[in-house]
């Protein structure tokens, strides 16, 4: 599959396959395309070349209708949660069910607490998300998420500015969604350390391709300098400390061209 | 040379803007009848959109009545005929100053809202979220706002003309000692259908305009903090210039 945008290409000839049940991670440097790719995925955006196959439909050459139906087996979990500002918790958890089915209130509202007792905030059911901490919004909108039990679960950096104890839920409950429910996972992140706990596969995606794929605790002494300096954390590498710019001193003394 | 190419460029931009619009207002009406389906969706836009715009409404309507009356009385004194009072206040609220007045301060209240609303629901991804969960957005968020929009504007039109000729009636009748009689009685006669036809249908035509502004704005906003407050300002002051301009238009067909 290739991706370009303004003649700029962000993906060419990237091919990858997400194993069903299992947890895949996606990762890459900042600006590598991750959270296009997932725009990809579900359809948000189509690719300029190549397929994108979700259970054998290919994502980008459904209509608008199609499109939707396929999306109520997926899920997304976004960045910043995402939740109706304008509604509180237990109603944001009820939004796909009211929308999608005609199911009795007493069901919904049975439904709404055992995904809320899942990710154990049953008792913030009428707080509004102005209320909620950056950990207990992620958790609300992964409840929401799960509502209409979906068969693929996507997250979207799902441990970006969280506490260590906040990040260990979320790492329990994506392994727990897998686990228990045979869900399909996969979580873009450049956290490697929780990642290399929680995934079975990962990616990791540099210059428009997949750079290096396997199991994350193998790549650690891969040969690659960009995988090697993403997986080790090293400030200096492919991937430049300075973005490019004239030269320092020249610069200093105002004599560049 | 420069200045041709700005004012291609700029009649280019235009085109696109009212391409896009006249999209937008197709995928709003293709969405309308599902969204009709709801009415509780509805209902409650024609409470945030009109009910919470009465209070700014019934203020300025008293006040634009009661200059109405100081100005009209002190008019219609030099030819002898302020007893004309009513019927000339009653002609200018319904023909002209409510629905105008109304769509402005509508554009304003009710729709520097919706477009603030609905672009920070597409800057905090709120929007995208509706779509990953296979909900439409134009058929949840954004068909509801704009009916209830259409709906509220002609009726606050409405309670804007009953409260400015109640302002007049304080300044003319209470203040100046126009007849009371002649006052309501002129206006009674001369008030024909065609002109409440004419507010009516400004009333409509305003709201329809306002509100599509309004919620195109947010819904194409820059998803940024400078995005949606460029997309408020922009709302407001196209609504008010394109208000204006059919404002001519129908008065110039209606007259």
């Amino acid at each position: 599959m290739s991706y370009s945008v303004g003649g700029r290409s962000i993906f060419s000839g990237l091919n990858l396959s997400i194993p069903r049940g299992r947890i895949t991670a996606l990762m890459g440097p900042s600006g590598t395309g991750k959270t296009t790719l997932l725009r990809l995925m579900t359809g948000q955006l189509k690719p300029t070349s190549g397929q994108i196959l979700f259970d054998g439909i290919d994502v980008s050459a459904l209509k608008t209708r199609e499109l939707y139906a396929l999306r109520r087996r997926m899920g997304m979990l976004f960045q910043n949660g995402a939740l109706l500002t304008d509604m509180d918790v237990f109603e944001n958890v009820a939004f796909p069910l009211r929308e999608h089915t005609d199911l009795p209130e007493p069901l919904i509202r049975n439904i709404v607490l055992t995904k809320l007792q899942a990710v154990g905030l049953r008792g913030a059911a009428r707080l509004m998300p102005s209320e909620l901490s950056g950990g207990m919004n992620r958790r609300v909108a992964l409840a929401r998420t799960m509502a209409t039990d979906p068969e693929v679960l996507i997250y979207d950096e799902p441990f970006t500015g969280l506490d260590p104890i906040s990040m260990g839920m979320i790492v329990r409950l994506v392994r727990h969604m897998n686990n228990a429910l045979g869900i399909t996972s996969i979580v873009v992140s450049h956290d490697v350390k929780e990642l290399s706990e929680l995934s079975d596969t990962s990616y990791i995606i540099a210059g428009g391709k997949v750079a290096a794929s396997g199991e994350l605790k193998d790549l650690k002494g891969h040969q690659s300098d960009i995988v090697n300096q993403f997986v080790n954390g090293l400030p200096d590498g492919p991937v430049p400390f300075h973005y490019p710019a004239a030269d320092y001193y020249q610069q200093l003394l105002g004599t560049e061209a | 040379m420069k200045l041709l190419r700005e004012v291609t460029g700029n009649a280019g931009d235009f085109a696109a803007t009212v391409g896009g619009v006249t999209l937008f207002l197709g995928r709003i009406l293709g969405q309308t009848p599902r969204a009709l389906l709801r009415p509780s969706l509805i209902i409650e836009q024609v409470h945030n959109t009109g009910a919470l715009s009465l209070v700014i409404i019934m203020t300025c309507g008293l006040f634009v009545g009661a200059v109405l009356g100081l100005q009209g009385y002190n008019l219609l004194l030099r030819f002898g005929s302020e007893d004309a009072l009513g019927t000339a206040a009653a002609l200018a609220l319904i023909r002209e100053l409510g629905p105008v007045v109304t769509a402005l301060l509508f554009s304003g209240r009710a729709g520097t809202a919706l477009a603030s609303e609905i672009g920070l629901m597409r800057a905090t991804d709120q929007l995208t979220a509706m779509e990953m969960m296979a909900v439409d957005p134009i058929r949840r968020v954004v068909a509801p706002r704009f009916i209830g929009g259409v709906i509220a504007m002609p009726l606050l039109t409405l309670i804007f003309i009953a409260i400015g000729i109640f302002g007049v009636q304080v300044v003319g009748v209470q203040m100046f000692g126009v007849d009371s009689a002649n006052f309501w009685s002129q206006m009674r006669s001369s008030v024909a259908l065609d002109d409440i036809a004419e507010g009516a249908i400004k009333g409509v035509v305003f709201g329809f305009a306002c509100s599509l502004i309004a919620v195109y704005e947010g819904y194409t906003a820059v998803p940024t903090a400078e995005g949606v407050g460029r997309a408020t300002t922009r709302t407001v002051v196209i609504s008010a210039v394109l208000t204006l301009m059919l404002d001519y238009m129908l008065t110039a067909v209606m007259l």
